[in-house]
C-alpha cells in the first residue's frame, strides 16, 4: 500500500535516477525538510525564549550537529570502510580553524568562516588519511587514534591556537549573519537552530548525492574489497583520500558549529576528547553503517535518549539524580548491546524493514 | 497503538518538564551536582553539604526570612554538555547557579548576563570575573586562583625566611592540564619575575591517574617547592607519587581543591605534613555543625553520612550555600520582596556584607573570614590560610593566619584579562557608583 512504485511512472532518465524514486519517500523528505526548516524555526521564534532555549540548546542543536558529524564519519567508515577514531580531533580542527579565522578576520562572513574551517579540516584529514594507503582495519583505527591525541595535545600545547588566552580556553566572539546574531549570548534560539539546519541540509544533500554517484560507488567498492576494486580500475589513493577529505570536511563543519554556535567556548581535552570520537562512532553503529538515515537516527538516539530518561525518572518519577544517572548509564549501555545483538545493521535497517512491511500493508508477512 | 500512547506520554513529559513553574512562597535553588563520574568522591560531599545547609535553614529558621528553600539537584557528571543541559532545564525556576566545574562556568558566563541569572563560581571559574564592571552577573568571591597562587607563594617565602629567600629557588607547578589547571600560570610567571625564582610547569592530563613521568621529573630537578592545581583522583595519585619519590611533604602545597580528606587519606602516613590553602577552617567544631548534626542528622534528615560532616569539601559546600542564602536575604531586605528576581538577587550578591557579627549570628564565627562584595569587586577579600594534614589524628589544622594576596601583581592581571574579554565579546564596562 505504501512505498510502492506502482502507478509512479517515470518518463525521463533523470526522473528514474533521482534520490527518492518512490513518490511517498519524496513527499516524506520534503515534508520533513519543510517541517524542520520552516515550521520548527517559526515555532521556536513564537514560544518564550526560556522554553525555546530548553528545546534548542540541549536537544535540537546537538542533534543537528552530531547528525552532521555522523554523516561525515559514515562516509569514511560506513561507505569507504576506513575505521576512524579521530573524529573528536578532526572536530577540534574545525573548531580551532573557526576560532582562528573569525578572530583574525572579524568581518569575514560566518558562513564563509565555517566552510573554510571545513576545508582546513579536509586538508588535515587527508594528511592523517595517508597511512590508510598502507594500513587497514585495527591498525588504521590506532593511527587515527593517534591523530585524536596528537591534535588535542597540539591545541592545548601551542598558545598560537588559542590566542594565548590565560586558560587555554577558546571563546567564540559574537558574530552576525545578515544582521542576525548567530553566536554569542544574544543569539536567538531560532537563529542558531536555522543556521545549523542550513548546514546540515546543504551538506546532507551534497553527501547523499556524492554517495549515489561515481565517487560513492568507488568508496563502496574499496570498502567491499579493495583488491578487487583496484583491479577493476578504482584508484585506491584517490578514493581513500577523497573519502578522508569529504568526511573531514563535514566533521570540520560540525566541529565549527559545535564550538561556535552550540558551546560558545571550549577547551581541547574536555570538549574534543576521545569520548566524543566514541560517541560519534556509536551513533553510526547504532544508526546504521553506510546509511544517511542511520546517521540521523543514531544521533537522535544518542542525544535524546539520555535526556528523555532523565525527564522520565527525575522530573516525573521524582527519583534521586544520582540513582537516575546510574540507571541511565545502565539503560543506554544495555540498549546499545541489545541493538547490536538484535539488529546489527542499526536503526536504519529497522526503518528499512518497516518500509518493506508497509509496502505489503495491510497484509504484511 | 500502545506505542503511540507511550510516545504521546513522553511528549507530554518533556513539555511539562520544560514549563514547570515555581511554587508560591518558596525559593528554588538549583544545585548542579556530580554524584557520578570521575569526580564524584568530591562532588557527593559538596552536594550533600549544599542541601544540608538549606535544610538547616528551613528547619531552624523557617527558611530565609521565613521563605522556605527548595534545592533542586541536576546531575552534570562534571561534564560540560550535561551541565549546560542542567542550566537550561532548571533556569525556569532557579536564579543562582553554582556550576562547580570550570568548563561549565565558562559556558554559562555569557548566558547568565543575557538571562539575568547569577553565577557564583566560588573560588573557581574565570578569575577575572572578579571585575564586576565587565562581569555583572558572575561572582567568584571570597577568593580566586590568582590570590591562591600568591598566598601559597607567601607561605613558601615565610618558610625560606622572607620573600627574598625565594631568589634562585625552583618551584614546580603540577597542574591539571585544563583551563582550571592553567589558571595560576600567568600569576606565578609574574611572581617569578618579581621574586626571582624559577617556575617549572608539569601538566597532568585528565583524569590524572598516571603521573609517574611527572614525578620522575620532580625527582630529577629537585624543586624547592611543588605547588599543585589538581582535582579528583589526580590529587591522591600526586600525593602518593610525591611520597614515593620522597619529596618533603611540608614543601608540597596544594590549591584549595587539592586539600581534602579524600586526597590525603589514600597515601596513609606518607601524606603527613602535606599542606594546602583554604578559606575556611577545617573540622566540625562550629555552632553551625552542631545545628546540622542535632537538627538534621539526629532526626534522620541529613543528606549524607554523619561522620563526613566537617570534611573540607563538606565545609566548602556549606560555605557556598551560606553565601547564596545570605545574598538572598540581602536581596529580600533591599528590595522588600519575598521572591526576588534575577537582577534583584544580583543586587543582593553585590551588597553582600558578612561581618563578624553576622557570621556569629549564623553560627560561623571563626569558621571563615568576613566578606564584603561590591559592584566593582566580585572577588571578595581574597584572603587565604594554609592548612596542614596530620596523618596520625587524621585532621587538618590551620597553621597560618588568613593573609591577603599580592595585590600589586593580581589587580593589573585581572584588569588586563577582563579587558581582553570585554573587547573580544563587545562587552561595555558598566559604571559603578
Amino acid at each position: 500500500m505504501f512505498y510502492r512504485e506502482t502507478g509512479d511512472f517515470k518518463t525521463s532518465y533523470s526522473a528514474d535516477t533521482q534520490t527518492f524514486p518512490i513518490k511517498l519517500d519524496r513527499y516524506r523528505f520534503w515534508a520533513i525538510a519543510i517541517f524542520a526548516g520552516i515550521l520548527v524555526p517559526l515555532w521556536i521564534a513564537s514560544v518564550p525564549r526560556q522554553s525555546a532555549e530548553f528545546f534548542v540548546n540541549p536537544i535540537l542543536l546537538p542533534f543537528l550537529i552530531f547528525s552532521l558529524a555522523a554523516i561525515g564519519l559514515n562516509i569514511l567508515t560506513g561507505y569507504c570502510g576506513q575505521v576512524s577514531l579521530g573524529t573528536g580531533g578532526f572536530m577540534a580542527v574545525g573548531a580551532y580553524a573557526c576560532y582562528k579565522l573569525t578572530t583574525a578576520f572579524p568581518d569575514l562572513n560566518l558562513v564563509l568562516v565555517i566552510f573554510a574551517s571545513g576545508a582546513i579540516t579536509a586538508g588535515v584529514g587527508v594528511l592523517f588519511g595517508l597511512p590508510s594507503l598502507r594500513i587497514k582495519g585495527f591498525y588504521l583505527a590506532v593511527a587515527t587514534l593517534a591523530a585524536q591525541f596528537f591534535l588535542t595535545w597540539m591545541f592545548s600545547k601551542f598558545g598560537w591556537f588559542y590566542n594565548n588566552s590565560a586558560t587555554g580556553q577558546i571563546t567564540m566572539p559574537p558574530r552576525e549573519v545578515f544582521g542576525i546574531a548567530i553566536t554569542g549570548p544574544d543569539a536567538a534560539p531560532w537563529a542558531t537552530y536555522f543556521f545549523c539546519f542550513f548546514f546540515v541540509f546543504v551538506m546532507g544533500w551534497a553527501a547523499r548525492n556524492l554517495v549515489r554517484g561515481r565517487v560513492g560507488r568507488s568508496w563502496m567498492a574499496i570498502r567491499d574489497m579493495d583488491i578487487a576494486a583496484e583491479i577493476i580500475g578504482v584508484n585506491p589513493l584517490k578514493t581513500k583520500l577523497s573519502a578522508f577529505a569529504v568526511s573531514s570536511f563535514l566533521v570540520g563543519i560540525a566541529g565549527a558549529l559545535y564550538f561556535g554556535v552550540w558551546y560558545g567556548s571550549a577547551e581541547p581535552t574536555e570538549a574534543f576528547g576521545i569520548t566524543l570520537s566514541f560517541q560519534i562512532l556509536f551513533m553510526i553503529i547504532i544508526g546504521g553503517l553506510g546509511s544517511m538515515t542511520g546517521s540521523f537516527l543514531g544521533a537522535g538516539f544518542m542525544v535524546l535518549l539520555p535526556i528523555l530518561l532523565k525527564k522520565l525518572m527525575v522530573d516525573m518519577g521524582g527519583m534521586e539524580v544520582a540513582v537516575a544517572k546510574h540507571i541511565e548509564i545502565v539503560v543506554v549501555g544495555a540498549l546499545i548491546i541489545l541493538f547490536l545483538i538484535l539488529e546489527p545493521h542499526g536503526l536504519a535497517r529497522l526503518w528499512q524493514l518497516a518500509k518493506e512491511k508497509l509496502r505489503l500493508w495491510p497484509f504484511p508477512y | 497503538m500502545k506505542l503511540a500512547r507511550i510516545t504521546a506520554a513522553l511528549a507530554v513529559a518533556v513539555a511539562t518538564g520544560a514549563a514547570a513553574l515555581p511554587a508560591a512562597a518558596e525559593i528554588t535553588v538549583p544545585s548542579l551536582v556530580y554524584r557520578t563520574g570521575p569526580y564524584a568522591p568530591n562532588g557527593i560531599p559538596w552536594a550533600n553539604a549544599f542541601q544540608d545547609y538549606f535544610n538547616l535553614l528551613n528547619e531552624r529558621d523557617g527558611g530565609i526570612n521565613g521563605v522556605k528553600v527548595k534545592v533542586v539537584e541536576c546531575e552534570t557528571a562534571y561534564n560540560t554538555t550535561q551541565g549546560v543541559e542542567c542550566y537550561e532545564s532548571t533556569k525556569a525556576e532557579g536564579l543562582v547557579f553554582h556550576p562547580r566545574s570550570t568548563g561549565i562556568t565558562y559556558q554559562l558566563i555569557p548566558k547568565a548576563t543575557t538571562d539575568h541569572k547569577v553565577i557564583h563560581s566560588m573560588m573557581y571559574g574565570r578569575t577575572s570575573a572578579a571585575n564586576g564592571k565587565v562581569f555583572p552577573n558572575v561572582f567568584n568571591f571570597p577568593a580566586n586562583y590568582w590570590d591562591a597562587a600568591s598566598i601559597m607563594l607567601k607561605h613558601a617565602g615565610d618558610m625560606e625566611g622572607g620573600m627574598d629567600g625565594l631568589k634562585g629557588k625552583t618551584i614546580a607547578l603540577v597542574y591539571h592540564n585544563s583551563a582550571y589547571g592553567k589558571e595560576p600560570i600567568r600569576t606565578l610567571e609574574k611572581l617569578s619575575e618579581k621574586h626571582g625564582f624559577a617556575l617549572e610547569l608539569l601538566p597532568v592530563d585528565h583524569p590524572g591517574q598516571e603521573q609517574k613521568a611527572t614525578w620522575l621529573k620532580v625527582r630529577q630537578m629537585r624543586p624547592d617547592f611543588v605547588f599543585m592545581w589538581g582535582w579528583g583522583v589526580m590529587n591522591q595519585v600526586a600525593i602518593q607519587e610525591a611520597a614515593s619519590v620522597r619529596f618533603p611533604m611540608d614543601r608540597f602545597i596544594g590549591t584549595w581543591w587539592s586539600g581534602s580528606e579524600n586526597d590525603v587519606l589514600p597515601a596513609g602516613a606518607a601524606a603527613n605534613g602535606y599542606k594546602s590553602i583554604t578559606v575556611h577552617a577545617p573540622g566540625a567544631s562550629f555552632k553551625v555543625h552542631e545545628d546540622i548534626l542535632s537538627l538534621l542528622y539526629d532526626n534522620g534528615k541529613g543528606a549524607g553520612e554523619r561522620d563526613r560532616v566537617g570534611e573540607v569539601v563538606y565545609n566548602r559546600g556549606m560555605l557556598e550555600a551560606m553565601y547564596t542564602a545570605e545574598a538572598y536575604r540581602t536581596a529580600m531586605e533591599m528590595h522588600k520582596t519575598d521572591n526576588p528576581t534575577g537582577d534583584q538577587l544580583r543586587d543582593g550578591f553585590e551588597a553582600l556584607n558578612l561581618d563578624q557579627a553576622r557570621l556569629a549570628a549564623i553560627g560561623m564565627e571563626g569558621f571563615t573570614v568576613p566578606v564584603q562584595v561590591s559592584c566593582e569587586n566580585h572577588g571578595g577579600p581574597g584572603l587565604g590560610a594554609i592548612q596542614q594534614w596530620n596523618a596520625d589524628s587524621k585532621t587538618w589544622t590551620l597553621i597560618t593566619d588568613f593573609v591577603g594576596a599580592d595585590r600589586e601583581i593580581i589587580d593589573p592581571l585581572i584588569a588586563e584579562d577582563s579587558a581582553a574579554y570585554a573587547s573580544e565579546n563587545n562587552v561595555e564596562e558598566r559604571a559603578c557608583n
